[in-house]
Parts: C-alpha cells; sequence; structure tokens
C-alpha cells in the first residue's frame, strides 16, 4: 500500500523524495503484491537466504571430507547425540550433500534465475508495465513457501524427532541424493532419511514445479505479447530470449519429474508397483524420467545465465553484440537438444550399445552451439573498449570457468571415459565448474549490473572487486583439486576416506578454498541487502554503465508504472541509440496516455491459495497412520481436503474479482 | 486518487503483440505442458503394459477383465461432450446465452456420465470376481498393469472431473445475469481445455484398451 501512495503523491506533486522511493519497494516485500519489481525482489531476497543454507550446508560436507574420522567441533556433538561423539555419522554426511544440492537446484538457482531477474527484467526489457498475468505471478511466488517449509520441515519432523529426540532428526533428514534413485526413495525402511523425511521432499519438490510451471507460462505469455511497438523478436534483448526458451524447458520438462515423483508417491503410500523390482517394477524408469527432467534443468540453470553474460559484455566493451541471431539461434537448439541427451547420465546402466552411442553423439553435437555463444562473446570484445568493472569480471569469470566446466562436459559425452568418471569426484568438479563458475558467476555479474536500477544505488565497486578475486580464487582452490581426486579414484557421495589413498591433502585445500568462497559469497550478498538501505552509496541515475538496453532509459529505482509512456523501438539497442545513433533510430517520444497507466489490484487470493497448497501438501504427507491394535492401515483425508477447499475457494474468489485495478497518471516530469 | 474511484474508468482488454489474447497463449502454453505430463504417463505405460513379476512370459491376459464395450460408450459420450462444447463457444461469441447455458449443461452432463462410468469401471475391476485388478496385483499376483493403468486413467478423470467443476461455474454463472460476449474468450480457454482433455482420451483409448485386444 505504502508504494502506491508514495508514487500517486509524487506523480501529484512532480517531487520526488528519492530514498523513501527506495524503501517502498523493499517495504512491500514482507506482502503479497502484484508489482513484478517487488516479485523480483521477494525472490531475489528469499533465494539470498537459501544460498547461505545451502552453502552452510556444503561446508559441513568439506568439513567432514578434510578431516574424516575426525570429530567435528560444535556442531558435531549437537548433531551426532550421545552415540555420534561429535563424528559426523554417514546418514548426516548423506543428508548434508542431498540437501545442499536439493536446496541450491530449487531454492536458488532456478528461483534467482528465473524468478528474481526474469521478474524484475522481462517487462522492463520489452517495455510492458509488467507481466501479463499480475496475480499469477505473486501466486508462483507464494507457493515457494510450501516448497521452501517442506524443505525445512524435513530436516526436523521425521523418525529420527520422533526416536532420538532433536539431535538425531537432523540426521534422519533426506538422504537419497537430490536425483533420489529407487529403492533409496522408495522403501520408508531403506535408510534413516527414506521415512518422513523423503516424503517430505518429494512434496517439496513437487511445489517448486507448481512454482516454476505458474512462472513460466506468464514469462512466455508476457514475451510473446507484451511487447512494446517495434519491439519485435529478433530486437528482443538476448537475456529475454534466454527466458524465453527456458520457460519452453520448465513446461516441457517439469511434467516428466512430476508424474515420476506422482509414480514414487503412490509407490510409498498406496502400494503400486512403479519402482518396485521385487514386484515387476524398474528402478531403472525413475532415472530415466528424473534425466528427461534433470538434463533439460541443466539448461534451466544455465541459459538464463548466458542471457545475463550476454547484455554485460557489450555494455563494458562498448560494442554491439557479436552475432546476436546466432546467440539466439544456438540457445534455441540448446533449449531443443537438451531434451535429446538426457542418457548421458546413464551410461553405466547398461541401456545397450545403440543407445548409448546415440546418446554420446548427441551429447557431442550439443557443445557446438555452446562453443558458438562463447566466440560471439569473444568476438563481442574483440577490439572493444574493454572496462575491468565488477559485473564485467564476472561476466569474464563465468566464460572461463564455464568452458573449463564444459570441456570436461565433452570429456564425459565420450562412454569410455565416462565409465571411468561415473561417480567419481571429476563428475563433481564437472558440475561445479559449470553450476558456480557458469551459473552463479553469472547471476553475480548480474546482481552487481543491474542492482543500481533495483535500488538507485550504485554498489562499492572496490567491494565488488574483492568479493570477486575472493570468490574466484576460492572457487578454483575448491574445486580444481577436485578433478585430480577423481582421477586418482576418490568416489563422490561417500562419507570418509581411509589414509593411505593421498586423498588428504587436496581434500584439505579444497576445504580451505570452500571457505574462502563462501566468505566472498557472503560478502556478496551483504553487499546486495545493504544496497538497498545503505545511505553512503552514490546514487545511479538512469544509466550509470552507459548500457544499452530499454530499461535502462527508465529512473533508477524504476517508477511503480514502469513506462511513463509507450516506448517506440527502433533497433536492438534503444538505450545506446537514443543517446550515440542517427536521428531516425531515437525512440519517438508519444504523448501521455490520457487513461493513465492501468495498474493491477492487490489481492489476497494469491496469499490464500498459497496458505491452502500448503495445507493440502501437509494434509497428504500425515493422511496415514496405523492402528495401534490391529496394525491397519488409517487414512484421514480431512486436513488434505480442507487445504485443497482453501487453494481452490483462493482461485474461485480471484477469478471473480475479474479484471479490475486503478489507474496511474504520470505527470510529463515524470519517466 | 484512492483506488476505488478509478475503478470506475473504462476498463479495455490491452492490445497484444501477437493479435492473439493473453489468456489464449497461457492456455496453449499450459496445455503443451499438459502434453508432457500426459506423454510420461502414456510411456509408462506402455513400457510397463506386459510385465508381470513372475517374468518368463507368465503375462496375465488383462482381457478378462476390460470391459470394452462399457468403455467404448463412453468414449463415445465423452467425444460426443466436445460438440456441446464446440457449440457453446460458437453460441457465447453469437451473444446467445440461452443456448450457451443449455450447450455447457449438455457438455457438463456428458462429462459427468464418463465420469460415472470411470467410477463404475474402477469399482468392477478391483472387485472382478478372479480377476480382480488393484493397484498393486493382477489375481492377486503382483503386477504393474494395475498401477500404471490406475493412475493413467485417473489422472485423466481428475483432468475430466476439474474440467466438469470449472463448466459448473458457468453454469452456475450463467444465472447471474452477468454473463456476456465479453465472458467468450474466458468460455473459449475453458473449451480449449476440454477439447484438449476429449484428445488426451482419444489417445488413451487405443494405447490402453484397444491395443491389448491386438498385440
Amino acid at each position: 500500500m505504502s508504494s502506491v501512495a508514495a508514487t500517486e503523491e509524487t506523480a501529484a506533486h512532480g517531487h520526488h523524495p528519492h530514498s523513501e522511493d527506495r524503501l517502498a519497494l523493499l517495504k512491500a516485500v514482507p506482502f503479497w503484491s502484484t508489482d513484478h519489481k517487488v516479485i523480483g525482489i521477494q525472490f531475489l531476497l528469499t533465494t539470498m537466504f537459501m544460498m547461505m543454507v545451502g552453502g552452510s550446508l556444503a561446508l559441513g560436507v568439506r568439513w567432514q571430507l578434510a578431516f574424516p574420522w575426525e570429530n567435528m567441533p560444535i556442531l558435531g556433538y549437537l548433531f551426532s547425540g550421545a552415540a555420534g561423539g561429535g563424528q559426523i555419522s554417514p546418514e548426516f554426511y548423506t543428508m548434508l550433500f542431498t540437501m545442499h544440492a536439493t536446496v541450491m537446484i530449487f531454492l536458488v538457482i532456478i528461483p534467482v534465475l528465473a524468478g528474481a531477474f526474469g521478474n524484475f527484467l522481462i517487462p522492463l526489457m520489452i517495455g510492458a508495465d509488467d507481466m501479463a498475468f499480475p496475480l499469477l505471478n505473486a501466486l508462483s511466488y507464494w507457493v515457494m513457501w510450501p516448497a521452501i517449509f517442506c524443505f525445512g520441515a524435513s530436516f526436523v519432523f521425521n523418525e529420527g524427532l520422533w526416536n532420538n529426540g532433536l539431535a538425531g532428526s537432523i540426521a534422519a533428514g533426506p538422504a537419497s541424493g537430490w536425483t533420489s534413485y529407487p529403492a533409496l526413495s522408495a522403501i520408508s525402511s531403506a535408510a534413516p532419511g527414506s521415512g518422513t523425511a523423503q516424503f517430505w521432499w518429494l512434496m517439496g519438490v513437487t511445489m517448486v514445479g507448481v512454482s516454476s510451471m505458474m512462472g513460466s507460462v506468464n514469462y512466455m505469455t508476457t514475451i510473446i505479447n507484451m511487447r512494446a511497438p517495434g519491439m519485435t523478436m529478433m530486437r528482443l534483448p538476448v537475456f529475454t530470449w534466454m527466458t524465453l526458451i527456458v520457460s519452453f524447458l520448465i513446461i516441457l520438462a517439469f511434467p516428466a519429474i512430476t508424474i515420476a515423483l506422482v509414480e514414487l508417491m503412490f509407490d510409498r503410500t498406496y502400494g503400486t508397483n512403479f519402482y518396485d523390482f521385487l514386484e515387476g517394477g524398474k528402478p531403472h524408469l525413475w532415472q530415466h524420467l528424473f534425466w528427461i527432467f534433470g538434463h533439460p534443468e541443466v539448461y534451466i540453470l544455465i541459459l538464463p545465465a548466458m542471457g545475463i553474460v550476454s547484455e554485460i559484455i557489450p555494455v563494458f566493451s562498448r560494442k554491439p553484440l557479436f552475432g546476436y541471431g546466432l546467440i539466439v539461434f544456438s540457445g534455441a537448439i540448446i533449449g531443443f537438444m537438451g531434451f535429446a541427451v538426457w542418457s548421458h547420465h546413464m551410461f553405466t546402466t547398461g541401456m545397450g550399445i545403440v543407445a548409448t552411442s546415440a546418446f554420446s553423439i548427441l551429447t557431442m553435437l550439443i557443445a557446438i552451439p555452446t562453443g558458438i555463444k562463447i566466440f560471439n562473446w569473444i568476438g563481442t570484445m574483440w577490439g572493444g573498449r574493454i572496462r575491468f568493472e565488477t559485473p564485467m569480471l564476472f561476466a569474464l569469470g563465468f566464460i572461463t570457468m564455464f568452458m573449463v566446466g564444459g570441456f570436461t562436459g565433452i570429456m564425459h559425452s565420450s562412454v569410455p571415459i565416462d565409465a571411468q568418471h561415473q561417480d567419481s569426484y571429476f563428475v563433481v568438479a564437472h558440475f561445479h565448474y559449470v553450476l558456480i563458475g557458469g551459473a552463479l558467476f553469472g547471476l553475480f555479474a548480474g546482481f552487481y549490473f543491474w542492482l543500481p536500477k533495483l535500488t538507485g544505488k550504485m554498489l562499492n565497486e572496490k567491494l565488488g572487486k574483492f568479493v570477486f578475486t575472493l570468490m574466484f580464487i576460492g572457487f578454483n582452490v575448491t574445486f580444481f583439486p577436485m578433478h585430480y581426486l577423481g582421477m586418482i579414484g576418490q568416489p563422490r557421495r561417500t562419507h570418509s576416506y581411509n589414509e593411505g589413498h593421498g586423498f588428504e591433502t587436496w581434500n584439505q585445500i579444497a576445504t580451505i578454498g570452500a571457505f574462502i568462497l563462501g566468505v566472498g559469497i557472503l560478502i556478496g550478498v551483504y553487499q546486495f541487502v545493504t544496497a538497498f538501505f545503505n545511505k553512503k552509496l552514490k546514487d545511479a541515475g538512469k544509466n550509470p554503465w552507459d548500457a544499452r538496453t530499454l530499461e535502462w532509459t527508465l529512473s533508477s529505482p524504476v517508477k511503480e508504472y514502469n513506462f511513463a509512456r509507450t516506448p517506440i523501438i527502433k533497433s536492438r539497442d534503444q538505450a545506446w541509440e537514443n543517446n550515440y545513433g542517427p536521428k531516425e533510430n531515437h525512440s519517438d517520444k508519444v504523448p501521455l496516455d490520457d487513461h493513465g497507466v492501468h495498474m493491477p489490484d492487490r489481492s489476497w487470493y494469491p496469499l490464500v491459495s498459497g496458505l491452502g497448497f500448503l495445507g493440502l501438501v501437509l494434509g497428504l504427507l500425515f493422511h496415514q497412520s496405523v492402528d495401534a491394535n490391529t496394525g491397519e492401515i488409517l487414512r484421514d483425508y480431512t486436513y488434505a481436503i480442507a487445504g485443497g477447499s482453501i487453494a481452490i475457494f483462493g482461485i474461485i474468489m480471484w477469478s471473480l474479482e475479474g479484471p479490475a485495478g486503478y489507474h496511474l497518471f504520470p505527470k510529463e516530469t515524470e519517466e | 486518487m484512492s483506488e476505488a474511484s478509478a475503478h470506475a474508468l473504462e476498463h479495455h482488454e490491452p492490445e497484444t503483440s501477437t493479435g492473439i489474447p493473453n489468456k489464449k497463449v497461457l492456455m496453449w502454453a499450459f496445455l503443451g505442458s499438459d502434453c508432457m505430463f500426459f506423454g510420461t504417463l502414456i510411456s509408462t505405460h506402455l513400457i510397463y503394459r506386459k510385465i508381470s513379476a513372475t517374468v518368463g512370459g507368465n503375462f496375465l491376459d488383462i482381457r478378462d477383465v476390460f470391459d470394452i464395450e462399457l468403455t467404448s460408450f463412453s468414449t463415445f459420450i465423452l467425444l460426443a461432450s466436445s460438440l456441446f462444447m464446440a457449440l457453446a463457444v460458437s453460441a457465447i461469441h453469437k451473444g446467445n446465452l440461452s443456448s450457451t447455458r443449455w450447450m455447457l449443461f449438455g457438455t457438463i452432463i456428458f462429462g459427468a456420465i464418463f465420469l460415472a462410468c470411470q467410477v463404475y469401471e474402477f469399482t468392477h475391476f478391483v472387485h472382478a470376481p478372479g480377476n480382480e485388478l488393484t493397484l498393486s496385483s493382477y489375481r492377486g499376483e503382483p503386477h504393474v498393469f494395475g498401477s500404471t493403468f490406475y493412475v493413467l486413467t485417473g489422472t485423466h478423470g481428475t483432468h475430466v472431473a476439474i474440467g466438469v467443476f470449472w463448466l459448473v461455474g458457468w453454469f452456475v454463472y450463467s444465472f447471474t445475469g452477468k454473463m456476456s460476449t465479453a465472458d467468450a474468450l474466458d468460455i473459449e480457454c475453458c473449451g480449449l481445455y476440454w477439447h484438449f482433455v476429449d484428445i488426451v482420451w482419444i489417445l488413451i483409448f487405443p494405447v490402453v484398451y484397444l491395443m491389448e485386444y491386438a498385440f
């Protein structure tokens, strides 16, 4: 509410208290808002928090591998209970890496790239006032919370708690890896974490799927349908293109895992035989369904980062993007082929020579469009006047580190090599080079680049460079030795190793690197969060980087209504053309619309629906109980039905509200 | 200016870049996703249909429990409901409210008949004397056919049920006097969904039922 009042007052009186406006967006964050910028910040802050959680879990893993068989200081005693004596148990370790991957993939990288960047940037880049469906957008954020709740609860509310109290509960967290292969995930008694904790996990992933689906259909509609006049598809900024492709990937890939999850839940709850090999099912099917989702997922994580880098490199090279069409089409080809390479995750399962060869060849082919993009970025920098500011440093870090990860990826496309690397630390090194060196560096580049647009203040450049240095060094010190460790035979997902293998030194070096990386990320996140209220920071102005795309024609922070007048697009880099281009390329200044700018109403109902879904999840989770006397399984659906009804009630009330809204009338002076 | 007074302002559907309304694009995107949903379920069924725990050619003939006449009838009913749906969409575009209302009603009734057939079929299969097909077994032996069959057709049935609820919503709404040609787009989206659910059944019927009689 406060943000509406502030902007309307501003519109009426024509003056503009800058710092208040900056806080206005932030103040809307704990509540439901339909403003895509606020939802972007909501996603941003939530995922930053989850990144801290996921990072701590990873540090636990690193600590254990540096000093196996030794007691972990403080935390070890807390979690291992009296029996453990301070040493991390295999179950606890398994939980650590399972939840590290789960949190990082499902609660950090997907929501931050699509949710935070996508939400904030897409309407600004294409010249739209908001998303096509602002309320659906709000719901896609609020449905994240049931997911977060499920993942969080999986640590606590499980058999460990009921049998051994709080200390036992964390050791009985979900522990079948982020891939959750059956039988570990299908049979409740398979491992300490296979019981209720695993069920929480399944529910959590399902909810992430629901949230991503709602976000993606919205992005697709927005990008296809809400472009400003003159913004043809081949003038879209590359980030927008990549988000469009990723949206297609999400809506087509997530159903596969949703069905796999549903089948698994049926196996666990109703005794079906999908993955039960004793009764005729095939655990192998899970692997196929999981990776039919899982491989496009890899591109869901990396393509938006590629889009971000494609936006940043031209700006800091002061040259247009080299080979725009090629970048866009290679992205589309990557997305398309991403669906045809999933089985390279399963080369050692014995699929037969034909299937293995086919997937091997396709995997090698997919390196071509990826390589094209790298040459495009190099071509963009070639002969440019390069400024090494923080976003550019991260973008360069992205290119180099992603290339290392890409090369080891090509190595894995060869079946004999893959068979050697399978389940070794070499694979761990590979995907961390792609996901940290690629996705995380890409999104940090994006933060340093766009946060001035979001907060209206420049970030501290020196601190930014310090963060980059820490992260770059920490990252390489952590993960480069893992290539070697994998080659000499250290298996992944194994909680300890004996002396005499020569693993100790490099593992300890990797752990030191991990803590350096952790400190770097922590300072970075501190910098992002304080950017909203740190008063010492310099004003950003409209276009601090002399950047090229449409969002930089707007004031920082962006007004609630985004565009006071409809932007007329005449070229690909409109902000740049307005400043430096020939006269005929300048954007026309159209008169202000008499109708004002239409704004959607706020609504309680997305929040109500989100809570209803949470109730539904909880109800389904605990609908089963065993009669103490007869041993019969009792089913009670009251809570599930109640939750589902609340969700449906929310949706019905929401649809009855209709397309109401209000109008804002920006003044001539307000842009 | 307060929000309430601003509501009085005229609201008009925004023009879109492609000329296709936003809601329709959203619906098509969702249906594309739903294709993968059913694609996954149907392929699971195809992979598993000849597999039983007692491997070694000991495949139990599922035709003993199927009631193909009943399923053919319900298939016909569901397909016919699509005609009503198409007529309802056509009627609302022309502004013929009474025709819209009763065509919606026809769609609801036929959808409900289909669901009733499915409920009958499920109970009949589970309790078929000597040929019990349950979620985990067939004739008392561990089997995957029941798992894939019930989950696949059950998911489809859920889709039909959601469609019926949606249509009932429109049917009730038609008595409030608020319905007008402005709702044509929303009813058309509802129709897209309904036709899609029909088309999925056109795939399920041969793949799950008829194929057992051919291969």
